[in-house]
């Protein structure tokens, strides 16, 4: 019986951590507990989606900004969860950052939509005829004065002056007076907006400087963009700015649909979403119909018109349906989001990407093939030029990629293509710490040391060099991983856990299968 | 076997004819850098960079020229998309990278879109019977100009930062002189590599960055293999000149770098090779810093101790602080 040692008992631990991690990977129907680790792939590997996401906190408390990104993320999770993706990942980065990946998503846009979604659910009273006219005389006379803060007005005020100076024979006309009010026009009960002016008015709408032109206590909004037909006039309507009743006041939200018969031609055959208040919610609802009869209510979201209905009575009961000539995806989506609640803080996606599962499966094959390929060459190498050494060296430089696998399985890693090459070129550098022994070995075997003393001389000096040589790297690799994002962690994990590995292979499993089985009674020759 | 068996191969006198190799390969660098320029990915510009691929069904339908996707794109109101073949023309697949850099406002979701939309309308006969998001689309990423920029300075601070932290370490564990010019070969790797990038063109990824620091990683560890053996060898010759010891402690381990550097450039060669388009350059760019590397760590960062060290005549004391260091 051979006395107790601490390198056995590691390397046991060693051979039991990683068999236990790699199991699931070859054996099917394992307990669940087990199964359950097995090793993600990454987005680039599998295909999907990932949206990086910027959450506004500039008007939150620092208190509440904090709170504001993991109540985002909470509602995010419960969207992505009803719309049905497996394996979503949402991850908070930095501040105000939210990464979300999903696996396998192929409906990019309906995804992206769902997510970004404030669902800032209001309802506002539409300003009468006149007094919408008002607004829109003012806003021309305050940007008229300030025409010099809006550029793109600017320019286009001076190409009408250039126009008109042909027809005009005095130069009554002031440059930029009615610049604003020549981009709508009056249409049956709002104005419109012609197609190609859409863009431009949504930039001045979003512009902070522009909303200072517009009159206290008001505010314009656009309707929504009709889905069938793109291109059609949009409406643009004066708001009184005091929503009247908010997101907060709705219960829940469901989509359905209209009959065919019915006389509504909003619903008539079409989705719609009747949403249901809180008792609280219903009676504001019962005080402001009762109080505006004949007036318009618009139902807005995120900013955007969706109806604008008349007040023909006082109602009560808290019911209302929002209409909007939508698709049935769109409706759906709408229902999710509105039932999951408003984002606390505005939310925009400041880097997506999609990658196509062809591609990820296409990187997969094309990186195994490489890494195989280039584990025979190293494998064979090491054969031919150190002989039974080489071997047992394979054996560890085989068993330090299984190690990486399991590690990567063990933390809950996702592997990818920067991963992947990760592993590779670990197979090349592994070798590094047992070609730096064996040399060392070699050496001192020419100074006419038996194979027993080259070999403890050759691990002494040897030891040395490996442990300075590979804590530089790893000090790289852990920068990298600090610094770093997405795939590039993946690297640099991948990169420190192999150079772990391949240390402890090198030094701790290949002196013992040299101690244990080579160097067994008097040998005079090591095959190295 | 041995491949090297007991070299003795004057580095250290010849020391200036390398001087002279890596200052003229430096200098064409930096002439590409700064005359041709840095092709930053969309991971740092920000915009959008789409892979496409229009390779038809009906196997009858001829290939797309690149020419014609570029009419196509330029007429739609994308005249500043750059358009790439990926791998074989034969394939159709193509990179349309519209990068955003200098204009203030987002490239949003819209532009997507209406790519896609052009892309539908314009070559109906390649995208037939095929899923547009699914096998037309194969990548599109698209970056806020914020998160392009912060990217970018991330990036360089890494890098930095690892240099700073690998100096700090070898001036613990060996000297100051040799930190300093074990740095100066690793900033002459990743120059070189930088520079053959520009000037061939080649787009620098974030993915590129990492190749950066990998090559940092080893060529560090390759430099302090010889810095090691001089510092052992250093102890048990005392009395020997500093280049002596020098030249024999890099022939003695001539054949571990000739090595490792073999086998690590092999498994990226074949990453290189069969590793697909997607990491082909990031495998270019190990497979290059494994020469650079190596041939730096053998004939650059030693020689640059021994004659900082003879322009400070220092050398005694450096030697005595160097060979006092416990192990």
């Amino acid at each position: 019986m051979k006395k107790f040692s601490w390198r056995g008992l590691f390397i046991i631990i060693f051979f039991c951590v990683t068999a236990f991690f790699l199991a699931p990977m070859v054996i099917p129907n394992l307990p669940s507990w087990w199964s359950k680790h097995h090793l993600k792939l990454g987005l680039d590997l599998r295909g999907g989606m990932q949206i990086l996401l910027e959450v506004d906190t500039s008007e939150l408390s620092a208190a509440d900004a904090r709170n504001a990104v993991e109540q985002n993320i909470k509602i995010i999770r419960e969207r992505i969860d009803q719309f049905g993706v497996a394996e979503p990942s949402i991850q908070k980065l930095g501040e105000n950052r939210i990464m979300v990946q999903l696996p396998g998503v192929s409906d990019y846009k309906a995804a992206e939509n769902l997510i970004k979604q404030t669902a800032m659910l209001e309802f506002k009273l539409v300003a009468p005829q006149d007094e919408a006219k008002r607004v829109i005389e003012t806003i021309d006379r305050n940007i008229s004065s300030n025409l010099d803060k809006f550029p793109i007005l600017a320019e286009m005020a001076k190409k009408d002056k250039s126009i008109m100076a042909d027809t005009t024979s005095t130069d009554s006309l002031k440059t930029g007076e009615g610049i604003f009010s020549s981009l709508i026009r009056p249409g049956e009960m709002d104005f419109e907006v012609q197609y190609s002016d859409v863009r431009l008015i949504q930039d001045l709408l979003a512009d902070t400087l522009f909303a200072q032109m517009v009159p206290m206590g008001y505010q314009l909004a656009l309707d929504k963009a009709d889905t069938e037909n793109p291109r059609a006039d949009r409406n643009l309507y004066v708001l009184s700015s005091a929503a009247q009743l908010t997101g907060g006041d709705l219960a829940k939200a469901k989509v359905e649909y209209g009959s065919a018969t019915s006389t509504d031609p909003r619903i008539a055959n079409k989705p719609y979403i009747s949403i249901e208040m809180k008792r609280e919610g219903a009676r504001k609802f019962e005080r402001v119909t009762a109080d505006n009869v004949g007036k318009r209510l618009a139902i807005v979201l995120d900013g955007v018109v969706y109806s604008a209905p008349n007040i023909q009575e006082r109602i009560a009961g808290g019911r209302a349906q929002i209409t909007g000539r939508f698709t049935a995806t769109e409706a759906n989506e709408l229902a999710i989001v509105l039932n999951t609640g408003n984002l606390i803080a505005p939310i925009k996606p400041v880097s997506t990407s999609i990658i196509g599962a062809t591609l990820g499966a296409d990187s997969i094959r094309k990186g195994t093939m490489a890494g195989l390929i280039g584990l025979i060459i190293v494998v064979l190498f090491m054969i031919i030029y150190y002989k039974l050494c080489g071997f047992i060296a394979d054996i560890a430089l085989v068993l330090n990629v299984g190690f990486i696998l399991a590690m990567l399985t063990a933390f809950g890693a996702t592997l990818t293509l920067p991963g992947i090459a990760g592993i590779i070129l670990t197979i090349g550098m592994a070798v590094d710490a047992n070609v730096l022994i064996f040399e060392r070995i070699r050496e001192e075997l020419d100074l006419g040391k038996t194979p027993r003393s080259a070999v403890e001389a050759g691990f002494k000096r040897a030891l040395v060099t490996v442990w300075d040589s590979n804590l530089t790297t790893v000090i790289a690799g852990i920068i990298l991983y600090y610094l770093g994002t997405g795939p590039i962690r993946g690297f640099a994990v991948t990169l420190v856990i192999g150079i772990m590995g391949s240390m402890f292979t090198a030094i701790v499993v290949v002196r013992s299968i040299l101690d244990n089985i080579v160097l067994t009674g008097k040998r005079t020759k090591l095959s190295v | 076997m041995r491949i090297l068996k007991n070299p003795n191969i004057q580095f250290v006198k010849s020391r200036y004819w390398f001087y002279g190799i890596s200052i003229a390969l430096l200098l064409i660098s930096l002439c590409g850098i700064i005359f041709k320029g840095l092709n930053w990915s969309i991971d740092f510009t920000s915009g959008i960079a789409a892979t496409v691929n229009l390779k038809a069904l009906d196997p009858k339908v001829p290939a797309v020229p690149i020419e014609n996707l570029r009419t196509v794109l330029t007429k739609n109101g994308f005249p500043e998309a750059e358009i790439t073949y990926i791998g074989n023309p034969a394939n159709s697949t193509f990179q349309i990278k519209i990068k955003s850099v200098g204009k203030g406002t987002d490239l949003s979701t819209e532009t997507r879109t209406k790519l896609l939309e052009i892309i539908q309308q314009n070559f109906p006969e390649y995208v037939q019977g095929r899923d547009l998001n699914k096998e037309v689309i194969e990548e599109i990423y698209e970056v806020g100009p914020k998160v392009g920029s912060e990217l970018r300075s991330q990036a360089f601070w890494a890098v930095m930062l690892a240099l700073i932290a690998m100096i700090i370490y070898i001036w613990f564990r060996f000297e100051f002189t040799f930190g300093l010019m074990g740095i100066l070969a690793l900033f002459h790797d990743v120059f070189l590599i930088v520079g053959f990038f520009a000037l061939t063109g080649k787009e620098i990824t974030m993915q590129i960055i990492a190749a950066l620091l990998t090559i940092v990683g080893y060529s560090i560890n390759d430099t302090i293999v010889i810095f090691d053996r001089i510092r052992e060898d250093m102890k048990k010759n005392r009395k020997d000149p500093i280049q002596v010891v020098f030249n024999r402690s890099i022939n003695d381990t001539l054949s571990r770098t000739v090595i490792t550097g073999g086998t690590t450039f092999l498994t990226s060669a074949c990453l290189f090779l069969w590793g697909g388009s997607v990491i082909h350059d990031f495998a270019l760019a190990i497979c290059l810093g494994i020469l650079f590397g190596t041939y730096s760590s053998i004939f650059v960062a030693s020689n640059l101790v021994i004659d900082l060290n003879l322009i400070t005549h220092k050398e005694r004391k450096t030697m005595q602080h160097l060979t006092k260091k416990k192990l």
